[in-house]
């Protein structure tokens, strides 16, 4: 029996199938592929690293395994004043984004300038190093090695930086928690521009693994959130009990990933303070109960810089 | 069914991996709604349960969708490919051992597969949210076990020709396959950027439209006739429906990335052959309604026509809001709201789920040939499910449509939160709704294997339903 009567049909189920894939994989790949890297995309190769999902550099999502963002006002190596700029500090052993790695992510110039310029063939993951993003005079944005370009080492670039951002570690926490559930990172191209700023450009995702733009907005969109509000204090406040600062929030509370102790080193006691909020939010407190100030080490800090950083 | 995992594959009695599956998919319905229900609790008031941090929202959300999806759904679809596929070739189950095991071992991985989301270890993709690992083990011990067990049975059939149903099992689990398979390269490969985003909404579309919605079709195809005893209307609609899911609803992928920055001529492309989606769509109703002529009075009587045919009704509106809201003109205004997962369970949780409820309790009772304990409890079931189904897919449409207007009012976001509250609470009653009735429907069925009265040999469940 078998198949036999079917033959006819089972090879244009085959033709039927294969074509499909070829439309709707082959093609699409070789269109979006040849995208070249916008410099959105290489700031945030360069900020997540390689991979935020499960990976077997951090199979607990800890955050492990990613590069720091931190603000330069000094050169590093010279301690000469600069202007105000972003470097990425990958200490050894991190794990390079694919636009580092591979040839084909960054794309036609954006390649040939990293390479050529931005020297990034020589870096490698055992060894870290610092790098930047720098633009041509044509406008074209690339990678710099900044180790090798302007000997800028992992320990100098960490000691003269103003601020150090942990956003990459942050955006692990993002995955982890599911805020993606609630908030997209996809302003949409018909009607946000007003409300959550500009739409991403296809070029601006080279590199990102995931691109979490989250399918399902019961929250404001995040892409830009950043540039909209910019206060540590406030997110810290939200982040440990939205309804302090937003009484008709539907968000959860992320006060667990204060960790056990507080920037201070004092144990924080979640219980003692529900009660006092508690007594607060009936009215029979004044005051809320201080929202502790996370550790530097936290999960939270992680959050909050991640946040920060979508500007 | 555990004594029979290492006895020999005579001994073990006909039927036995379908009941096995059966009640597991019943217990996993069980679980994915209660969480359904308690997420849902969550988002109408966030303190509730605030102190068990493992409850987060954002850690649940994807546990209740695998446990539906992978726990009720396909177990359900398995329970039912493991009895009609050897029914429909005139001969026997291809090895039952192979079977028991595959259930067992799904069960198993299944459990394994929930803890590790509920814990926040993720791939962080939408639909395919397990770490490259589990998706391995889900394809090789879950998936292809099973569709060896199917296809086997098929080439040693005892008819001449196919019927439709099989045609469908067994193409949608060759399918189901192959997308899982290629849906999980971002992983696999470490793709990275719109690639991957794209992916996994390929991935998405279609494990949703060449599993799901193929597979509860040719559920349907089975009962109606069976039950009823009408021939399908129509065997070459059957065919036009096969083909044209194959062709249209492989394509349409990009149609949920209306928004994002992917290449125009994609998203054309997807939206126009969503549409097409209409034709298998209509053809299929149309079939299956026809076939229905003369027996009307069963949509009345009969427990499993009647949750069969509210299915396919409830198809008629999924299909019409699936083929027109991916359009440009229609899909910004509800593109990410409230409306999406109103569709989304109206597909799951109204069309498929009627449609497989239909075959468990069909395939329970005449694997255990024993008739349905209590036909009381299984209407109360029935209308659990449609009233709560109701309410939650019209307080969440009801909710998705404010999201849209505040689109275009660009009102502070902080107000439709508020807007939504009322919508949220009625969509957590009729989900628990569901979860009550899911519970009375699992007594019942203990209660049938346990002190159903046995249905004569050579008989239908169906036609001693009333008999005492
Ligand atoms: C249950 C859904 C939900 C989840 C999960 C959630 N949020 Fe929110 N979030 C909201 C809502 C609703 C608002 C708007 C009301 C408010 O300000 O609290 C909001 C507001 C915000 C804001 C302020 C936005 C603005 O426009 O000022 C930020 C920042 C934020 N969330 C970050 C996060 C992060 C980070 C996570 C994950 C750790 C997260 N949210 C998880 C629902 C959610
Ligand atoms: C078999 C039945 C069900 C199936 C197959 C199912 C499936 C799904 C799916 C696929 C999603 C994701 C939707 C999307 O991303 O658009 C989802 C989300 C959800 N489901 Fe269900 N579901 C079922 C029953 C229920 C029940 C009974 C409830 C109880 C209220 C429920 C509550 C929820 C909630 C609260 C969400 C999250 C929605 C959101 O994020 O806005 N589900 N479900």
């Amino acid at each position: 029996m078998a198949f036999r009567e079917y033959r006819i049909g089972c090879v244009m189920f085959g033709v039927a199938l294969s074509l499909s894939m070829f439309i709707t994989i082959i093609l699409p790949g070789i269109d979006i592929s040849s995208m070249s890297s916008t410099k959105i995309a290489l700031e945030k190769q360069l900020t997540y690293g390689w991979e935020t999902g499960f990976n077997y550099y951090d199979p607990f999502l800890q955050g492990k395994d990613k590069p720091i963002k931190v603000t330069l006002t000094k050169d590093p190596k010279t301690g000469a004043a600069i202007d105000k700029m972003n470097a990425y500090v990958f200490p050894p052993g991190t794990h390079f984004p694919d636009g580092l790695t591979h040839d084909n992510i960054l794309g036609g110039n954006v390649q040939v300038l990293s390479m050529s310029l931005g020297e990034i063939n020589s870096a490698s993951e055992e060894q870290g190093g610092v790098f930047t993003v720098d633009e041509s005079e044509d406008g074209t944005p690339y990678i710099e090695y900044a180790t090798i370009t302007r000997g800028w080492t992992v320990d100098a670039t960490l000691k003269a930086a103003d601020h150090q951002s942990l956003a990459g570690s942050g955006k692990t926490m993002f995955v982890r928690e599911g805020c993606w559930w609630c908030h997209t990172l996809l302003p949409e191209q018909t009607q946000d521009w007003q409300t959550f700023g500009r739409p991403p450009m296809v070029g601006d995702f080279n590199g990102e693994s995931p691109t979490t733009f989250g399918s399902d907005r019961k929250a404001p969109d995040l892409l830009h959130v950043g540039s909209r509000n910019s206060s540590r204090e406030w997110l810290t406040m939200h982040f440990f009990n939205p309804r302090l600062v937003q009484p008709h929030s539907i968000m959860p509370r992320y006060d667990y990933l204060w960790g056990k102790t507080d920037a201070d080193g004092k144990t924080i006691d979640l219980a003692a303070w529900d009660v006092h909020y508690l007594a607060y939010a009936k009215g029979d407190e004044v005051y809320p109960p201080i929202v502790p100030t996370p550790a530097p080490d936290s999960e939270a800090r992680m959050l909050i810089d991640f946040i920060l950083n979508l500007k | 069914m555990l004594k029979h995992l290492f006895a020999k594959e005579e001994d073990i009695p006909q039927g036995s991996a379908g009941i096995f599956f059966a009640i597991s998919s019943i217990c996993w319905f069980i679980i994915g709604t209660g969480l359904g229900s308690f997420n849902a609790a969550k988002l109408g008031f966030p303190d509730f349960f605030h102190g068990s941090y493992a409850l987060q929202f954002g850690h649940m959300r994807q546990v209740h969708v695998h446990a539906v999806i992978f726990g009720w759904i396909a177990m359900a679809f398995a329970a039912s490919m493991m009895y009609i596929t050897p029914a429909l070739g005139n001969t026997k189950l291809w090895s039952e051992k192979l079977g028991i095991w595959n259930c067992l071992l799904y069960n198993v991985g299944l459990c394994l597969a929930l803890a590790l989301l509920w814990s926040g270890i993720t791939s962080g993709r939408e639909y395919s949210d397990h770490i490259w690992p589990i998706d391995l083990y889900i394809a090789f011990v879950m998936v292809v076990p099973w569709s060896l067990n199917v296809w086997m049975t098929i080439l040693n059939r005892r008819t001449q020709g196919i019927y439709t149903t099989n045609w469908f099992f067994a193409a949608s689990m060759f399918m189901l396959i192959i997308v899982f398979l290629i849906g999980n390269m971002p992983e696999f490969l470490h793709l990275t950027g719109l690639n991957e985003a794209y992916m996994t909404w390929w991935f998405a579309h279609n494990v949703l439209g060449l599993l799901i919605t193929p597979v509860a079709a040719a559920i349907t195809y089975y009962i109606v006739p069976k039950v009823t005893g009408n021939p399908l209307y129509s065997h070459r609609v059957g065919h036009l429906h096969f083909w044209s899911i194959v062709v249209f609803y492989s394509t349409p992928a990009a149609h949920h990335l209306m928004s994002s920055p992917l290449p125009e001529w994609l998203k054309s492309f997807a939206s126009v052959e969503g549409v097409l989606i209409l034709v298998p769509a209509v053809a299929y109703v149309c079939n299956i309604l026809l076939t229905m002529q003369g027996r009307w009075t069963m949509f009345v009587e009969n427990i499993e026509i009647k949750f069969t045919i509210t299915g396919v009704l409830l198809a008629i509106p999924l299909n019409m809001q699936g083929g027109f809201q991916q359009t440009r003109a229609i899909n910004w205004y509800i593109h990410g709201t409230g409306w999406i997962v109103a569709h989304a369970h109206l597909a799951l949780l109204g069309f498929s789920t009627f449609a497989e409820a239909a075959a468990v309790y069909y395939g329970l009772q005449v694997l255990l040939r024993r008739k349905l304990w209590s036909a009381s409890l299984a209407n109360f079931h029935f209308w659990m499910l449609l009233i709560g189904f109701s309410l939650y897919w019209i307080s969440m449409t009801i909710a998705g449509l404010i999201q849209g207007a505040a689109k275009i009012y660009e009102v502070p976001y902080v107000d439709v939160v508020i807007a939504e509250h009322p919508y949220m609470i009625v969509r957590w009653l009729g989900g628990t709704m569901v979860f009550f009735g899911n519970i009375i429907w699992l007594f019942n069925m203990v209660m049938t294997a346990r002190a159903g009265d046995p249905v004569p040999v050579g008989r239908q469940p169906a036609e001693v339903a009333y008999t005492r």
